[in-house]
């Protein structure tokens, strides 16, 4: 069928399976090969992308669903510098080590940045324990986030 | 050999200069591209006429396949070519992974392909190629295969009993390998002992859950007749000989490159039969061929780890003083050994690590290791390490409790002392120099322990029943040809490194060892920089590559820094001595009273600045005529470091976790976790933390939750990540680490491994403190995963 969407600001019409997940639609339609399919049960994360303003799981979304929805994936959410501050502090903090998880890492930081300006550690570990690293141990990750949230607590006031 | 309290005593820049990177945490150049999504894994490369791989796999744990009937797959829309073990075995011959150092070991051919049986459920079967990968697994959908299902061994404990199934008629039984070593007199010294504490452990089986599964493109092209393989590989050398003796090829026309690899931790170490079985299709068709293990494909046929049952004794002196240890360690390994480094190694290891932080006359241990019908184990992260350390530091707990002592002063009591090196551990593992007393040392100023003891006496009186648990290790790092090259296996333990200035003062260096993830490229550019004098910025580094890069080993049992990282420094002092000496000669100075700064070819004397790299490389490079005829110019070296004094350069360290237990429901809350390690010299902190981090939590995923369960008739129930726990943020520790610092005198840069330490000790303090929390219930529990049901059940309430 086909199907027109929004993805990263441009208009995408493109002709898809009805079995097509988003995540291939996006990595082999689309060449948007930043997030990745990890578990393919929505468990890992590592395919974590934004459809309408809500992050959601790439590999559990049809994308025969997605006609007229509004996607962004980690390529548009760099482009836009929505994030910038927070990828900055992974580089500096080293939140990252093989960068398979990283893109679903950070939208779904860029969740928390969004919708919880307050977060402490506990809330971050708890709104990132649906994203799997398996080389940090976390640590990196938690505080990357929380040294970004406070900076921007730090900029508002 | 590298008597250097700082860089300047052996000649490289002053260390407050700018450019010395060694032991500065300086952030990771490939790190942008990660957090960006811009990185290029294996499944991102697109190649043309490129076709899809889909592999049928056994349903059984042990079945003879009696027919395969492909039309119906061949009439899948999509679908180019089915190819059998028996379509393969034509162009590809099989192996048999054993190693001659390892005395009498033995395992069957293996093929690509499976020829008559298959003898583990998820053992690749048929091959089904497609223009996608929907549409080749639509064709495995669509295969025919009638199997005669034959009796599973399943149960290593009766794996060599009289009658048992032998999974392989013609080698006789199920033994691949036995070692035992001895020192010392066992009996006679257990029989004097004052006290024995004894006890069977068990180690869960479980898995590396890389997130990116297994990968690889392999492309042959018959106009130039080579094989390039782009491969998710730790050892892209390795690979090279493997793919060209089996596919009967040429090393050098078979290219291996490795660009970015997500998470490796040994999975990606060894040879896997469906991706031989993708370079062997891709020989036959002459074109590009795609394998992208999926998750379910991940849980079958990755390598899994630690199936062992140890039984443990261990004799003290009234004092504490630690008589001896008498182990017998008994593991499954699927039904091969996996090719080339083998299944053996986890429980040699077993034998050669336990008791290793401490001083002891009497020991004996074997290791058993035999066939099942499970996937195949082999090397993963902290080999056999988690498994010796748990066995030992949880009889070390046992023994301080019953003898009364404080389980910090019974180790101290027995711990090698700092000054003791070098030393010969009772399995013969000879030790440059460790720093246990240092380690425990600095530990205790980190861990608030009389706070803590005071904590959980007081939660007890309500009913909270949290522990503190300890656990000391050695870890071995920096192998040289000791571990597999002896024994037959053309895996390099040496490792070379290119390094080169280009016209505008930048470094290019190309080193054998790879990145994983780790940061080995990040070392590597700090290192480079800090021996030729330029900014980091001005690195860039090569490596997953064969074509491009010396030969090396690779990334396994912590070698890249300490061998990778040595010859990268030693290639780059080399280049800084070639442009001194081209320097020298455009200044009218001589070299030695030069220095190169941030780029910047200086007085050595003065720090004046003279004159630019960028200004050297342009007269070398374009105005080659006005330079004096004889003077040497090659802006380029090579060196080559292989570690000769000791066979590996051992690490070690100690761990502390507070953990809660609750009683009602068995569940665990890790509250914190403290690690010292010593490394020898730490080439960047900011990494060897993280390593350290990441190596904790995996070892508490394989102590907590991480758990391949097979039923007894070897159907795997752990597939998916819904069913096979991994550790998540919510669920882990805040983690604290400290160093200790003894570089390894067998090279300039002093580095040792740092990549298994957190792994290795993790499970036996997580135990240990589990079973601290219990001791007042007179419960414990001693088989991993420690999952709420074994607790429960150690409580007597399940």
């Amino acid at each position: 069928m086909m199907i027109t969407l929004t993805v990263n600001g441009e208009r995408v019409t493109r002709h898809v399976e009805p079995r097509r997940h988003l995540i291939d639609f996006l990595r082999l339609d689309l060449g948007l090969t930043g997030s990745h399919a990890g578990c393919e049960h929505g468990v890992c994360g590592a395919c974590t992308v934004r459809v309408d303003g809500e992050i959601v799981r790439g590999c559990l979304v049809l994308a025969a669903s997605l006609d007229g929805a509004e996607v962004t994936t980690i390529e548009g959410l760099t482009d836009s510098g929505e994030v910038a501050d927070l990828q900055e502090a992974f580089v500096a903090r080293n939140a990252a080590q093989c960068g398979f998880c990283t893109p679903g890492m950070v939208m779904a930081a860029a969740d928390i940045l969004a919708h919880h300006a307050d977060a402490d550690r506990a809330a971050i570990r708890e709104h990132l324990s649906g994203n799997y690293c398996r080389c940090t141990g976390y640590q990196a990750i938690v505080e990357a986030v929380e040294t970004t949230l406070a900076a921007r607590r730090e900029a508002v006031r | 050999m590298n008597d250097m309290p700082t860089p300047a005593s052996i000649g490289l820049s002053r260390e407050d200069l700018p450019n010395s990177y060694i032991g500065r945490s300086v952030p990771r150049p490939n790190l942008p591209k990660l957090v960006q999504g811009r990185a290029t894994y294996t499944d991102d490369v697109v190649l043309p006429r490129m076709l899809h791989a889909a592999f049928l796999r056994s349903p059984h744990a042990h079945a003879r396949i009696a027919a395969i009937r492909t039309e119906a797959a061949l009439a899948v829309p999509g679908v180019v070519r089915v190819f059998t073990g028996a379509d393969l075995a034509k162009v590809c011959d099989p192996w048999v992974a054993v190693l001659d150092h390892l005395k009498g070991m033995k395992s069957a051919p293996q093929h690509p392909l499976p020829l008559e049986r298959a003898t583990w459920q998820g053992e690749a079967v048929v091959a089904v190629l497609a223009d996608t990968r929907a549409a080749a697994e639509d064709g495995v959908a669509a295969l025919e295969v009638d199997w005669d299902p034959l009796p599973a061994q399943t149960d290593m404990e009766t794996a060599l009993d009289a009658g048992t199934v032998v999974i392989h008629p013609e080698l006789g039984d199920n033994l691949v390998f036995t070692r035992t070593a001895t020192k010392g007199d066992v009996d006679a010294a257990f029989a004097a002992a004052h006290k024995v504490v004894e006890a069977t452990f068990v180690t869960g089986r479980h898995t590396g859950v890389t997130l990116e599964p297994r990968s690889i493109i392999a492309d042959y092209n018959r106009a130039d007749g080579t094989l390039t393989v782009h491969q998710a590989t730790q050892a892209p050398h390795m690979m090279q000989t493997v793919y060209a003796k089996h596919l009967r090829m040429e090393e050098g026309q078979v290219r291996v490159i490795c660009k970015d690899v997500g998470g490796s931790f040994g999975i990606k170490v060894h040879v896997y039969p469906d991706e031989v079985a993708v370079a062997a299709v891709a020989r036959i068709l002459g074109r590009p061929v795609k394998f992208i293990a999926d998750r379910f494909e991940s849980f079958a046929s990755d390598i899994h780890a630690r199936d062992h049952r140890i039984k443990a004794r261990m004799a003290v002196e009234a004092d504490g003083t630690i008589i001896g240890f008498d182990v017998d360690d008994l593991t499954g390994i699927g039904p091969y050994s996996v090719y080339p480094r083998t299944s053996a190694m986890e429980g040699n290891q077993v034998v050669n690590l336990v008791g290793g932080p401490y001083d002891f006359a009497h020991y004996r241990c074997t290791t058993r290791v035999v066939l099942q019908n499970k996937a195949p184990t082999c090397q993963y992260r902290a080999v056999g390490h988690p498994i010796a350390t748990a066995v030992t530091e949880g009889l070390m707990e046992m023994a301080a409790r019953e003898l009364g002592m404080d389980p910090i002063e019974l180790r101290r009591r027995n711990m090698i002392r700092d000054d003791a090196y070098p030393f010969t551990s009772p399995p013969g593992m000879r030790f440059e120099g460790l720093s246990h007393h240092a380690s425990l040392d600095k530990l205790l100023e980190m861990v608030p322990v009389a706070r803590i003891r005071a904590d959980q006496e007081a939660q007890r009186k309500r009913g909270v029943y949290r522990g503190l648990g300890f656990a000391a290790f050695i870890e071995l790092t920096n192998p040289s040809p000791f571990m597999y090259g002896i024994g037959g296996a053309r895996i390099s333990a040496q490792d070379g490194c290119t390094v080169r200035m280009d016209p505008d003062g930048s470094v290019v260096a190309s080193s054998g060892v790879t990145e994983q993830g780790q940061g080995t490229e990040a070392i590597l550019a700090q290192i480079v920089a800090h021996g030729v004098g330029v900014p980091v910025e001005r690195v860039k580094i090569i490596t997953g590559d064969t074509l491009n890069t010396p030969y090396g080993g690779g990334t396994w049992a912590c070698r890249g820094a300490g061998i990778g990282g040595e010859a990268a420094l030693q290639s780059a002092l080399a280049l800084k001595a070639q442009i001194l000496e081209v320097a020298g000669a455009m200044l009218q100075a001589a070299p030695e009273s030069l220095d190169i700064v941030m780029g910047h070819i200086t007085d050595r004397a003065t720090g004046a600045e003279r004159m630019s790299l960028h200004e050297l490389g342009r007269i070398v490079y374009f105005r080659g005529d006005t330079l004096p005829r004889d003077l040497p110019r090659e802006l380029v070296q090579t060196r080559h470091f292989i570690t000769k004094e000791y066979p590996f350069a051992f690490t070690n360290g100690i761990q502390a976790c507070w953990a809660e237990v609750d009683t009602d429901t068995g569940m665990v809350k890790l509250l914190e976790h403290w690690v010292v390690e010593d490394c020898g010299r730490v080439v960047n902190p900011l990494l060897v933390d993280e390593q350290v981090r990441g190596g904790v939590v995996q070892g508490l995923g394989g102590a907590l939750y991480e758990h391949c369960v097979y039923d007894e008739r070897g159907n795997l129930l752990t597939t998916t990540m819904a069913d096979y726990l991994v550790p998540m943020s919510a669920e882990m520790p805040d983690i604290h680490v400290g160093h200790v610092e003894t570089p390894t005198k067998e090279s300039l840069l002093g580095a040792k491994g740092a990549g298994e330490a957190g792994t290795a000790g993790a499970p036996g303090a997580l135990m240990n403190a589990i079973n601290d929390a219990l001791a007042p219930l007179g419960a414990h529990v001693l088989e991993q995963p420690f999952t709420p049901a074994r607790i429960l059940a150690a409580l007597g309430r399940f």
